[in-house]
């Protein structure tokens, strides 16, 4: 199938380009040549971009396929622009041998939508004691090893998991939060929790498990993924990581970067999330690390929850959000707010998780994959539960008005998603 | 990104009270509005009839999520003065432990005519879950919910302090111990703070003061001396048993020797002090007895005015 996408506004992040111009896709690539094209996409109005890398998007297979299932949140994926997916191990049974993520993978390419990247447990069932089998599951697939939200209480066994994947060279995807210090906690120990009555996790759970995470990259030389960094002094302590040169990258969830506690308004279950809102102060550093790259990049931490298990009191609500087809109008929404330009904020979400991924995809360029998404920026649209084809309708921008809709998405040269 | 803070859940469209789920966000006038009503009711509860029909034929479900006694017994005793017709559920051992949920309870009940819910639930921000999903015609009254709010007891509390006091412009208040786990300090602080009480002081080790409590309006004290130094109302919580020994208390001499309420302690404030407990006292713990029965204690008042500020509660919201 050879495709021909005129006339669009062609945004690549890689090299900076913007200008309007036709792309041509053969054989599941980008083509550099003029060939003789089976259909023609007319793109006129429209941005065409490399598809979005989301590197955390939970698809809830297997285990809990009541709250969403793959062909859902797959459905999901391409209508949010969203052409690769990195997605956490903490599913039911986790992530932790090479048939479940072997299963996984082959569901995922039967439904050819996204592509789908799972990433490994670090430790069995993730209970943070002994090692997966991390080289058995990089051969079936995983591109890194992770604990998800499960924590990490032993130093001993993150010490030893990091230089055991330091030797193979996987890299180690954290979330940076002393188990001890967050326990018991539901909201960010803040002026909020004060008032609502809600246990709190106070910010420097965050950045002391990041000190620790730091010295251990110091002594082992593991790659490390810091994932949904929320305070302002993990994005400082990051960005003098990265001058000093430590092999550390880190994202922030999209949510974290437009709202705060202040959101939780009367105990809104919604803003109950992992890590947690945290204070307008730390919103604005994440929005301003995004922006100047010290974060890496912005991911939707999708997480399907059936209402069932919002409705309840804040602190017994299930946590999490449903991201997928939020995270390309909410990027933009950041990006505007910040008078970025388009390549730079749609860096975040292409371009930048690719190099993290080691992936070819997320760059326009001849010979890369033909995974794109074409978009309209200024077609408004309310997010209202019909428009969502996640399952998990658990999103605290219900109602809202947010710019940018999906109109095409390819994968591999394939149109999988048009509206 | 702004959003619009929600509407008040607590107000209907005319701004009256529609639920009574905290005293935050409550304007002075309804509190105020409901401190007069129980001073009017005051005199019910002392008449050889203690009853007043404002209620006949309305029906309030007490609904317990939590373990309760003596404020369970409070709203049925406020209820029946108002010739309400008043069940008791003691979900915590029924329908919850059948795996039954929140509002699925709530439903059951309201599919059975209830025209107020008293509810206590030992998560903060359970009431406004109710709330949200309640009839328009029912009302729901918070009786404590988690370490979030107890409007009631922060009512009672103020009309205590307004009945030996008369004016709150003038007044130093001093709420003593385990702020941290208290929904009792909360709904006061708030009620205080909208009534214009010109110093409200919190004491307390660093441990049982929460994040950022200054942000509440009140000055934070670690000194019990010091905090208590000419106040004219002391305000002594409960530190609950689980909490005398761990990473937040080493034990509860400690705790008594620094913070307990004895007479020496509260011969700093001033000569005309009352003292307060939001009740079930431990005695040696927070409060030595000589004060607690002492001529400065008001904490058997508090108990008999929280009957009339709980039927004036009810039958302000009712009659919305």
């Amino acid at each position: 199938m050879k495709i021909l996408i005129k006339g669009g506004r062609i945004v690549d992040p890689a090299s900076g380009r913007d200008e309007i111009g036709d792309v041509f896709v053969s054989d599941g690539k980008i083509s550099g040549t003029k060939e003789k094209t089976d259909r023609t996409i007319d793109a006129k109005g429209l941005v065409v971009a490399p598809g979005l890398i989301d590197l955390s998007a939970r698809l809830r297979e297997p285990g809990y396929e009541y709250k969403a299932t793959l062909e859902s949140e797959m459905d999901a994926a391409v209508a949010g622009g969203v052409t690769s997916l990195a997605c956490p191990p903490d599913t039911d049974p986790p992530l932790d041998e090479p048939g479940l993520v072997d299963m996984l993978r082959r569901r995922a390419k039967a439904l050819a939508r996204a592509r789908v990247y799972p990433i490994g447990a670090l430790t069995v069932k993730l209970a943070g004691e002994r090692l997966t089998e991390m080289a058995e599951l990089a051969e079936a697939g995983c591109v890194a090893f992770s604990q998800a939200n499960a924590p990490l209480a032993d130093t001993q066994v993150l010490w030893r998991a990091m230089q055991y994947a330091a030797t193979f060279g996987f890299p180690v995807w954290m979330r940076a939060e002393d188990p001890c210090l967050a326990r018991g906690g539901v909201a960010h120990d803040g002026e909020v929790a004060t008032r609502l009555g809600l246990p709190g996790i106070p910010a420097f759970a965050e950045t002391i498990a990041l000190g620790s995470l730091l010295q251990l990259v110091r002594a082992t030389g593991s790659r490390v993924h810091v994932c949904r960094l929320s305070t302002a002094l993990a994005v400082e302590m990051i960005r003098a990581a990265k001058k000093e040169g430590l092999p550390v990258s880190c994202d922030v969830g999209i949510h974290h970067v437009h709202l705060s506690e202040m959101d939780l308004g009367y105990y809104d279950s919604h803003c109950r999330l992992e890590p947690p809102l945290r204070s307008q102060r730390d919103r604005e550093a994440l929005a301003a690390g995004l922006a100047d790259g010290t974060i890496d990049c912005a991911v939707s931490d999708h997480t399907p929850v059936d209402e069932d298990q919002k409705q309840l009191p804040f602190a017994e609500a299930e946590p999490g959000a449903s991201g997928l087809e939020l995270l390309l109008p909410l990027v933009l929404k950041w990006g505007a707010a910040r008078k970025l330009p388009l390549a730079t904020s749609l860096a975040r979400v292409t371009s930048d998780p690719a190099r993290i991924l080691g992936v070819q995809s997320g760059r326009i360029e001849p010979g890369a994959p033909a995974d794109l998404v074409l978009f309209d920026p200024g077609q408004h649209w309310r997010v209202v539960l019909e428009a969502l084809k996640s399952q998990g309708k658990n999103t605290p921008f219900l109602g809202y008005e947010l710019a940018g809709r999906v109109r095409a998405t390819l994968v591999a040269g394939s149109v999988v998603y048009e509206a | 990104m702004p959003r619009s803070f929600p509407h008040n859940p607590q107000l209907n469209a005319n701004g009256e009270l529609q639920h009574l789920l905290s005293i935050e966000g409550l304007p002075r006038e309804i509190l105020i509005q409901i401190l007069d009503t129980a001073e009017s009711f005051a005199g019910v509860t002392e008449r050889e009839v203690k009853k007043v029909p404002l209620l006949r034929g309305k029906s309030v479900f007490n609904l317990f999520f939590e373990a309760s006694t003596r404020t369970r017994t409070t709203f049925e005793i406020a209820a029946k003065r108002l010739s309400a017709d008043v069940i008791n559920l003691n979900v915590a051992v029924s329908s919850q432990s059948k795996g039954e949920s929140l509002l699925d309870t709530v439903a059951n009940l309201s599919a059975m005519q209830a025209d107020v819910f008293v509810v206590r639930h030992g998560s903060s921000g359970a009431p406004y879950l109710i709330a949200r999903h309640v009839k328009p015609h029912e009302h729901v009254i918070n009786a404590g919910d988690g370490r979030h709010a107890h409007p009631t007891q922060g009512l009672l509390d103020l009309f205590t302090i307004r009945h030996y006091k008369k004016d709150f412009a003038r007044l130093t208040v001093a709420i003593v111990g385990d702020v941290l786990h208290s929904r009792v300090a909360r709904s006061l602080i708030h009620g205080l703070t909208t009534l214009g009480a010109p110093e409200v002081r919190v004491i307390g080790p660093q441990t049982l003061l929460p994040a950022r409590v200054e942000t509440l309006g009140v000055r934070v004290f670690h000194d019990v001396r010091a905090g208590l130094k000419d106040c004219d109302v002391v305000v002594m919580l409960r530190l609950q048993n689980e909490r005398m020994n761990g990473a937040l208390l080493p034990s509860a001499q400690e705790f008594f020797k620094h913070y307990g309420l004895t007479a020496d302690k509260l011969a700093l404030a001033k000569p005309d002090a009352i003292v307060m407990h939001p009740g079930p006292m431990n005695r040696g713990v927070e409060i030595d007895s000589s004060v607690a029965d002492g001529p400065h204690s008001v904490i058997l008042p508090q108990v008999t005015f929280g009957i009339a500020v709980r039927m004036a509660v009810m039958s302000i919201v009712a009659g919305n």
